[in-house]
């Protein structure tokens, strides 16, 4: 099986597509792709992944591999990430910006033996991969590898153990934001402590047609601790609850990295990169808006496109709300004019007309986990 | 998919039961499985008033939100108040405990088009029930 449309137009299928269908997953388009949006309940599979551990298919996303001599300064140039003086294993969170700063995409930078790895959007994939190859240059391969290599993640506090049991006895844990390679299923594959969902957990690579074998490998290691599938509506509440930007929700190309906060994936950076001029003045200018997170009450679900209101006026709009099923009340995230961003309180959001009061929230709305105990210490 | 067939339905996929003049209203179980988990229902208030198609409750579910319509006028008699405290019992037993609204019909108005169990079963095969 692998990635082409089957027929023309028709949204695609991951390698496990008939193994989400066995396990009564409830199958949804999205981003060209035929995905599983949950199982049973959204709140049963978000709150076993903050309790336990779940898995998840995440093939859609897809993987742009940068090869030759230049690979890792040409990846500096269009990308925010830093790499020089990483080692193989490294992983930044990392933007792609276009010459006016706006966000075309977030991206994973893997920084991997004698290559580099961008893990992109689905909905991006296509553009991305244009935009790279326009503007690589020197001696970089730009080869768009989304077809070949499957993604699954494992995550949740008891995904260490699985782990371990999966790959064997000779598994490291990488550390936060790394990765190595291990042995799965028979399969050569990559395992990095990332994920998006804030409880520590790992993301498996692994070649499209050994998709399958490494699921059954996951649901048998982890039987022990009712691992099972879970779909992308609790991956959407998961990351909602820490605060991590959705693609084409909260940043797209008309959002720049100041007024998304998002500063911190380019602090440090010297060297020339696309989008840097436009990002310093910026910078020194200021936004008319700034990405914030509100906290409403039990019965006031926020929605994207609600009005946010400052003192009675409209100050700005919602891009991400919903339930959490942590905090058990309404969360969003959305841009707000700057004058008012940093007010702690006088917000509310309108509620088909019913004005709810929000609290502003710095940071996640609940405490990551990404980290270990023994991480956490140092 | 279970339908029952001593109540009628709408293309809006609610439940209507009338008894001696009162019509009390549910989402049906296909309703309640495309919404996913229901966190919240915001009911009407007892006494309101209300005409053809006005929305008389708004179910928030975790991914989404959708309104209860009324097919007929009529003025709210009674609201589920245990809604407040467990809106999954909408979930749970669509067209038991999980019943949401009963509306005194207006003599006046005109019961539309409701659709009997098999005429609403058809519609959800149509709409792709998995």
């Amino acid at each position: 099986m692998n990635n082409r449309p089957r027929e023309k137009g028709a949204p695609q299928r991951t390698p496990l597509w008939a193994r989400h269908r066995e396990a009564g997953g409830k199958i949804v388009p999205f981003a060209g792709w035929e995905m599983p949006i949950r199982y049973t309940s959204i709140l049963e599979e978000h709150e076993a992944v903050r309790s336990a551990a779940r898995l998840f298919d995440v093939s859609h996303m897809g993987d742009i591999i940068l090869t030759g001599a230049d690979a890792i300064p040409e990846t500096e140039r269009i990308t925010t990430a830093r790499l020089s003086g990483k080692s193989a294993g490294f992983i930044q969170y990392a933007l792609l910006l276009n010459e006016e700063a706006g966000i075309l995409d977030d991206i994973l930078v893997y920084l991997l033996d004698g290559r580099v790895m961008l893990v992109v959007n689905a909905v991006n994939r296509a553009k991305d991969l244009e935009w790279i190859r326009a503007h690589a240059d020197g001696d970089v391969d730009v080869t768009d590898s989304s077809g070949e290599i499957s993604q699954i993640a494992v995550q949740g506090r008891a995904s260490e153990m699985i782990l371990s049991r999966l790959a064997g006895d000779g598994f490291v844990d990488p550390g936060y934001y790394r990765s190595t390679k291990a042995t799965i299923a028979g399969m050569e594959t990559i395992v990095s402590r990332t994920g998006y969902t804030g409880e520590f957990g790992y993301e498996i690579y692994a070649p499209w047609d050994g998709a399958v074998a490494i699921w059954d490998a996951c649901l048998a290691a982890g039987a022990g601790t009712g691992l099972k599938p879970v779909g992308l509506g609790a991956r959407d509440s998961l990351r909602l609850e820490m605060a991590y930007c959705l693609y084409g929700k909260d940043i797209d190309e008309t959002v720049n990295p100041v007024e998304a906060k998002l500063t911190w994936t380019v602090r440090g950076k010297k060297e020339e990169w696309i989008g840097k001029e436009a990002y310093r003045e910026v910078k020194e200018k200021g936004t008319d808006r700034l990405l914030t997170g509100f906290l409403l009450g039990k019965k006031e679900i926020p929605r994207h496109g609600f009005d946010i209101l400052h003192e009675g006026a409209r100050v700005g709009v919602i891009t991400s709300g919903g339930y959490s099923p942590t905090c058990r009340a309404g969360i969003a995230l959305g841009y707000v004019n700057t004058a008012v961003a940093t007010a702690s309180e006088g917000f509310e959001v309108n509620i088909r007309g019913r004005r709810a009061p929000a609290t502003p929230v710095r940071g996640s709305f609940v405490p990551s986990s990404v980290k270990g105990d023994e991480e956490d210490s140092k | 998919m279970n339908i029952p067939e001593d109540r009628q339905y709408t293309r809006e996929h609610e439940w209507i039961l009338v008894d001696d003049g009162i019509a009390t209203i549910g989402v049906t179980d296909f309703a309640q499985s495309e919404l996913g988990d229901i966190v919240f229902i915001e009911l009407p208030d007892v006494g309101d008033v209300m005409s053809a198609d006005d929305t008389v409750a708004t179910i928030e579910a975790v991914k989404t939100v959708a309104d209860l319509f009324t097919p007929f006028p009529g003025k709210v008699v009674e609201v589920n108040e245990r809604l407040a405290e467990d809106p999954d019992l909408v979930n749970r037993d669509p067209y038991g405990e999980g019943w949401i609204v009963r509306i005194e019909v207006d003599g006046e108005g005109e019961v539309g088009d409701l659709l009997e169990a098999a005429e609403y079963n058809s519609l959800v095969e149509e709409e792709g029930a998995d």
